[in-house]
């Protein structure tokens, strides 16, 4: 609308003054100058030509007939609105008084009479440039505007996205209450769950460095990472390690995750922690005293995969236990006094939990008490997770999508682990995705896993490394057997673990065999063949499990060959809740 | 008691130079003026109008100054100031002043145009 910014444009410039003599000389001088001229004899005039014309500066005798210079000076700065339109009075006027209204209407200056060509002259580019600075202001701070909006509709946006990938998976399980802002993303944090084939959950909390955008790029991979190999079955100590290589490569040095990945294992009553850089976890405890879980590695994506260590912590857990983790935000939180909340702010609050409070309640609210109800940090993320017994998710398997390709449905496929391999590496998730490759298996993946994992861990620990299941029943006894069992897995020599799997169509569904061989000592499977006794090479437990899912075991040679007999229906394909198995060895109607 | 020039030689020369070929219009629109001026002043005063003697003795003497009438300037501040003042007694032998000056700038004036 204006004329671009420039100096020596010719301008529009409007005047109004009464006398014809004054009018006419002041005209002659201005359009001199260079500038356009628009003279009225009076204010009505002058607002009326103001309106028409919009001209860029206005000269304004104070006292004229029908409407005086200081009214229509009110009425021009109205008009004018945002621009700035520099105004001013022509007078003779002496007292300071009609000065000082003269300003106060709107008036930017005075020009007193007799004009004088060169003060006149002056005074016109001097408003000038203070006119064009104001557009070239009020230009900028439209384009800052603009670019703020955009930026804020650009961040909704990538929030979506990210929400779509970085979703927060099972967070809305029962067993977990978290507290995370909506905008959290963008200053780096990060809380996903998601439940594992066997129905536990793995939880990732984590803090990447930085602020904005670039500290929520890397949540996209890690979501990724998480979530897929998670529900494919991978353990937490691979999902780690997978996670840390793609943040090596991927984020410039100096950029790093602090996080902590957490295993929940239900029907075990046993979690996993690996703590990296985040604040000490807790598990406040039931019976006992609350123990702390402090940060034992470098944070992700700093290391090189050689150097990386996933080990996990193991801890026993009971019903009712429940498991705390947070980001830095909670530590950083301050009170009025500029004192940080800290460890020691999450110590009291967990030594004053009062009778029926949560511990997520408890550190929640004296975080809300402790900052004086402005608890309004977007980087503060604080999760907890409760172990109760039969916690596990129920169903996953129906969120998984089938395929609308036919899979294979005869097929028969022999894997075997050796020496070395066997310590480092789990065959599951791999075995798990053969047989998910079976349309009629894919929504069972779940008993399918458990499966396998049944067979391989008793294979491994009990067949090969020889611990026996009893130790794990004391607390004692439970620290001993994980630290035996990665001193033997050291030690292997000359083993082996051998899957064979057989998939074969029957008249009503399906039929997937599944034979564990070991190369272990075996046991004497004739006196503890049968259920719930506990074998000495068997867990109770998985026996149940085992017998529960796919009916008896067959134990051949020295007891270290099973066979697993896993029958499904094509009418119950698509249910998940009743285990659609025909029990080997139970006749079919 | 206005020791003032009738005119301002410099200021004339100055406006001769800004408006050139409408020198002369522009004398000519300051005598008409001024005249109109002068009866106005004169009827505000018989009306007893004190507001409006002031308000004409106003842009007289604005439109004189600039013309480069300093005296006549300077007698329309008096007039201003008495009609501001409400003293319209004070004003009469005042406004006579106002008359005369005007006379002698005009003939002046005439006498530069024909220059």
């Amino acid at each position: 609308m204006e004329d671009a910014p420039s100096d020596n444009q010719p301008l529009r410039i409007l005047i109004a003054d009464d006398s014809d003599s004054d009018r006419l000389i002041l005209k002659t001088l201005l359009r001199r100058l260079g500038h356009k001229v628009l003279d009225a004899a009076n204010g009505a005039e002058a607002v009326e030509l103001f309106r028409q014309a919009s001209p860029q500066i206005v000269l304004l005798d104070a006292l004229m007939p029908r409407m005086d210079g200081m009214e229509a000076a009110r009425q021009i700065k109205t008009l004018a609105g945002e621009r700035l339109v520099p105004l001013i009075f022509l007078t003779s006027l002496s007292d300071a008084d009609a000065l000082a209204r003269c300003l106060e209407a709107g008036g930017d200056d005075f020009l007193t009479k007799p004009y004088n060509r060169v003060i006149i002259e002056a005074k016109i580019n001097a408003f000038n440039r203070m006119r064009l600075m104001h557009e070239t202001l009020s230009h900028q701070r439209d384009l800052i505007h603009e670019q703020n909006r955009k930026l804020t509709e650009e961040q909704e946006i990538a929030k979506r996205v990210f929400e779509n990938v970085a979703h927060t998976g099972c967070l809305d399980a029962a067993s977990i209450r978290h507290h995370a802002s909506p905008m959290s993303i963008f200053n780096g944090d990060i809380l996903f769950a998601c439940p594992r084939p066997d129905g536990g959950i793995q939880l990732l909390i984590g803090d990447f460095t930085g602020h904005g955008l670039p500290a929520a790029i890397g949540a996209m991979p890690v979501a990724e990472i998480f979530y897929g190999m998670t529900s494919k079955g991978f353990s937490a100590s691979d999902v780690l390690r997978e996670i840390n290589q793609k943040l090596k490569r991927i984020l410039p040095s100096g950029m790093f995750c602090c996080a902590a990945l957490i295993q929940a294992d239900f029907a075990l009553n046993q979690i996993q922690v690996w703590n990296g850089g985040l604040p000490d976890g807790w598990v406040i405890r039931t019976a006992a005293e609350p123990v702390q879980l402090p940060s034992a590695h470098l944070p992700l994506g700093v290391l090189d995969a050689t150097r990386f260590n996933a080990a996990m912590t193991i801890l026993k857990t009971c019903p009712g236990d429940t498991l705390l983790f947070m980001t830095d935000g909670v530590m950083e939180t301050r009170n009025a006094g500029g004192d940080m909340f800290g460890d020691n702010g999450v110590a009291a609050a967990l030594r004053g939990i009062k009778d029926g409070e949560t511990p997520f309640d408890a550190v929640m609210g004296r975080l809300h008490e402790f900052s004086g109800g402005l608890l309004e940090q977007d980087d503060l993320t604080l999760v907890t997770l409760e172990m109760a017994d039969g916690a596990a998710l129920e169903g996953l398997s129906d969120r998984l999508q089938l395929s609308a390709l036919e899979g294979p449905a005869e097929w028969r496929c022999t894997y075997q682990i050796r020496d070395r391999t066997l310590g480092q590496f789990s065959p599951l998730p791999l075995l798990l995705h053969i047989c998910m490759e079976v349309p009629g298996l894919r929504r069972r993946s779940g008993e399918i896993y458990i499966l396998l994992s049944e067979l391989y861990t008793n294979a491994l620990e009990h067949g090969i490394l020889g611990l026996p299941s009893e130790w794990k029943s004391t607390a004692e006894g439970f620290g001993r057997y994980y630290e035996e069992r990665e001193k033997r897995l050291n030690e292997i020599e000359e083993h082996f673990i051998k899957f064979s799997l057989t998939h074969s169509m029957t008249d009503y569904g399906g039929r997937l065999v599944v034979v564990c061989e070991d190369s272990g000592r075996g046991f004497d499977f004739h006196k503890h063949g049968q259920p719930p006794e506990a074998g000495r090479g068997y867990a109770g437990r998985g026996l149940m499990l085992l017998h529960r899912l796919a009916g008896p075991l067959t134990f051949r040679e020295r007891g270290n060959h099973v066979e697993i007999v896993y029958d499904w229906h094509f009418s119950e394909a698509g249910k998940s809740e009743n285990p659609a198995v025909t029990k080997s060895g139970v006749s079919h109607e | 008691m206005n020791d003032r020039p009738h005119l301002d030689e410099e200021a004339l020369a100055e406006l001769q130079d800004v408006m050139e070929n409408e020198f002369d219009v522009l004398i000519q629109t300051y005598i008409s003026d001024s005249a109109e001026r002068v009866s106005a002043l004169r009827t505000a005063l018989e009306a007893g109008d004190a507001d409006a003697l002031a308000k004409t003795a106003h842009s007289f003497k604005g439109s004189s100054i600039n013309i480069g009438a300093p005296r006549l300037g300077a007698l329309c501040m008096d007039v201003e100031d008495a009609g501001r003042a409400g003293r319209l007694a004070d004003a009469g032998p005042m406004l006579d002043r106002v008359e005369s000056e005007f006379r002698q700038v005009q003939e002046m004036l005439e006498s530069f145009m024909v220059d």
